[in-house]
């Protein structure tokens, strides 16, 4: 019976075999280089295990979203890196898509000036390699900026020095009660929009959704701040003076200049491909959308908003996921200007600490991936969310 | 389809086979030196070393490696090939040094690396014996007004080496005075130049060696002093592969002999005059007496060699560091006979 099953005349079972052959192909390459990993760590006397992680790091590292100093353990200090990794590249998605959009349009734009000086930009930034530009953003244009004694002033509350950027620290009473009003601004908000969108479609009118979004936003939080007894003070840097020619400044947040360059050379890197898609995405949508648009009165930018914008994002979402995930991946090169993302802290320094380079390594490389295939799946949710749904 | 059933039993094999290899692959430790007859196979001894620390191991333009660590490097290529010059340089980051040993892509280590016992003892790494005693120290501006640590105040920001003990004595040392700090740490040395050049950061902290031969890349030098305290111990020396002794006691000895050379009085110039010498410790180094190269497979003269070819620690040094205005003065890298701490066991 069994023989009969697997008989070669039997369809699935051709199919199958080869499947089979080429997974287990495939375990056992795996296999051939774990077993021999394992055999040559063995002769040098060296050990597998991940209980180093408990271990204390006793290293400090600059910049922190979460409390930590030496005393805590690697695993504490993986985070620290991976949080710092997520930051940047949260600030360098933001700033690349913005950018993307706005370059993007400008290239197809009908002001000659505008059109070349996005088609520059562009040019430029697309072809110089990412390592070359965050080293120019820290040290060509960042060396430029004062010394902390002279730090360009914002009003004096804030200062621009070599040192970073000193902003005021926001100092919360009662900060729960206010996001809470935030949730409930922005729930507010949904059916305000979903209302006028009703309305449009069923009497064709049109109710001014920005405006009245925009006023609940504000609305909602300042009633918060006058009757719920949430206020918000600020902790202002100031300058100090730790010898008769080094000054720094106390107080306040610090946003460091790795961080700054960091993301600058992420986003400007990067909108240029994001731009290119947008121009793609735009071109791709059909001339006769924009005639039909134009002919039944809207204007030039109600044509971008309500018709190209919505079929070119279809074209535009794909590849700009894969711009995402390369600016998650190329915040890697942190290193070279020591910011602290997860591979100067963990894959770096903790690296050189414990020696522990396979584990270590694994763990790098499992968390690029998992952040990757995150990324990939609220992008694929979103792509579907704007595929045209036929009715 | 006999065809068919032929291909996949071949391809079903194959893999099997993959998995056999799996098994067999990496092979054992055994009494003869496997490092050495590598090196003796390739014609040049596979050394790791910094990627560019003056007076320790620096290139020039020609890519001529020269400095006391890759002095190491020479002497044993001198030893076990008879030629200082067959060396292959691997420059390697502090982040990359130890895996490139162990994982068996250099088989010398001589990069100003400082001997600890988590290193010795955990990742499979074996030090050989000290080439520099070195201690850690910070480099300020001139016209900082700062003239001893006790002036660090809270806030201040040091630039270091990311990957290596300064950054971990950094801690200590700030966090013994109770002060607050901004570290920031560069994957490569000219990166912390940089940064501290600019104005990044207040001081810039490594071994005192490194403070030293840094400061001649400033854009001003004259600018810049190190602090005279020292906070940690960094005793610098080669580091082999855990689990080969024959060409772990090569590398100690070749070492060793540079010193004791020195301390003989044996250098390049004379040693092949001093065959005769009534000294035996003398005839010994130079090979004339006993039969030590024997117990590491090498042959008689392999320590004449390395003092006719790379000379002894105290032209090393003075070539290396003291000519070229890096560190002047020995100070605890002095024989002990003469006041220093450099003390080898006899070679006999």
């Amino acid at each position: 019976m069994i023989l009969k099953k697997f008989n070669i005349e039997n369809k699935k079972a051709r199919d199958l075999i080869p499947q089979a052959i080429t997974v287990l192909a495939l375990l056992s390459v795996i296999i051939y280089f774990a077993t021999n990993a394992q055999i040559n760590m063995g002769n040098r006397g060296i050990s597998f295990g991940f209980g180093f992680l408990n271990q204390e790091a006793s290293f400090d590292i600059t910049f922190s979203m979460i409390e930590y100093d030496g005393s805590h353990s690697y695993g504490r200090a993986f985070l620290v890196g991976l949080l710092n990794t997520i930051l940047v590249s949260v600030i360098g998605i933001f700033f690349a898509t913005i950018i993307g959009v706005i370059v993007g349009i400008a290239r197809l734009s009908d002001n000659y000036l505008i059109a070349k000086v996005a088609e520059w930009y562009v040019e430029i930034f697309r072809n110089i390699p990412l390592i070359l530009q965050i080293f120019f953003w820290y040290f060509a244009a960042l060396r430029a900026l004062p010394l902390p004694e002279n730090g360009i002033s914002f009003y004096d509350i804030s200062f621009l020095t070599i040192k970073g950027w000193y902003v005021p620290k926001f100092i919360w009473t009662n900060f729960n009660i206010f996001l809470l009003s935030l949730i409930a601004a922005f729930i507010a908000i949904y059916f305000i929009n979903s209302y006028a969108t009703k309305q449009r479609e069923q009497f064709g009118k049109q109710i001014p959704t920005t405006i009245i979004s925009l006023t609940t936003l504000i609305l909602i939080p300042l009633i918060t701040f006058l009757f719920l007894g949430v206020s918000l003070t600020f902790e202002y840097p100031v300058l100090k003076q730790l010898s008769p020619t080094v000054f720094t400044y106390a107080g306040g947040v610090s946003i460091i200049p790795e961080l700054i360059a960091l993301a600058l050379a992420l986003s400007m890197y990067t909108a240029t491909f994001i731009a290119e898609n947008v121009r793609a995405g735009i071109l791709g949508v059909g001339k006769g959308q924009k005639e039909a648009a134009a002919s039944i009165g809207l204007n030039k930018n109600q044509i971008l908003k309500l018709v190209v914008m919505p079929q070119a994002l279809r074209i535009i979402i794909p590849p700009t996921t894969n711009q995402y995930l390369n600016l998650t991946k190329n915040s890697s090169l942190a290193a070279a200007i020591a910011y602290p993302d997860i591979v100067l802290v963990f894959a770096g320094t903790a690296l050189m600490q414990t020696g522990r380079a396979i584990e270590i390594i694994s763990i790098t490389m499992l968390t690029y991936l998992t952040l990757s295939i995150s990324i990939s799946i609220f992008m694929n949710w979103y792509n579907k969310k704007m595929a045209i749904k036929e009715k | 389809m006999m065809k068919y059933i032929k291909t996949w039993i071949l391809v079903g094999f194959a893999s099997l086979l993959l998995v056999a290899c799996g098994q067999g692959g990496g092979g054992s430790g055994s009494k003869k030196s496997k490092t050495l007859d590598n090196t003796k196979k390739a014609g040049f001894v596979k050394c790791g070393v910094s990627q560019g620390l003056p007076g320790f191991s620096n290139a020039d333009e020609a890519g001529n490696w020269s400095g006391i660590d890759v002095d190491v490097c020479r002497a044993v290529a001198a030893a076990v090939l008879g030629d200082a010059d067959k060396v292959k340089y691997t420059p390697l980051s502090a982040k990359e040094r130890f895996t490139a040993l162990t994982s068996g892509e250099i088989d010398v280590l001589a990069r100003n690396t400082t001997w600890t016992l988590s290193r010795d003892a955990d990742i499979g790494l074996t030090f050989v014996g000290v080439n520099f005693y070195d201690g850690q120290g910070f480099m300020v501006r001139k016209n900082s007004g700062i003239n001893s640590v006790n002036d660090f105040k809270n806030g201040i920001s040091a630039c270091t080496n990311t990957g290596t003990t300064t950054e971990l004595n950094m801690r200590d040392f700030f966090n013994s005075k109770n002060i607050s700090y901004e570290p920031i740490a560069f994957e490569k040395a000219d990166e912390v130049v940089a940064a501290y050049d600019a104005g990044r950061c207040d001081t810039y902290t490594t071994d005192k060696s490194g403070l030293a031969a840094q400061r001649t890349k400033m854009s001003n030098p004259d600018e810049h002093k190190v602090l005279p305290e020292t906070i940690s111990k960094e005793p610098l020396g080669p580091v082999v592969r855990q689990g080969d002794a024959v060409w772990e006691d090569i590398v100690r000895w070749s070492l060793n002999t540079m010193i004791e050379a020195e301390e003989y009085g044996v250098n390049s110039s004379n040693a092949s005059s001093l065959k005769d010498s009534e000294n035996p410790a003398i005839k010994r180094l130079v090979g004339s007496e006993g039969e030590l190269g024997a117990a590491f497979g090498l042959d008689n003269d392999w320590s004449l060699r390395i003092i006719e070819q790379v000379g002894n620690y105290g032209e090393s040094y003075k070539k290396h560091i003291a000519d070229t205005g890096i560190l002047p003065n020995r100070g605890p890298n002095q024989l002990w006979t003469k006041g220093g701490i450099l003390y080898v066991p006899p070679a006999r």
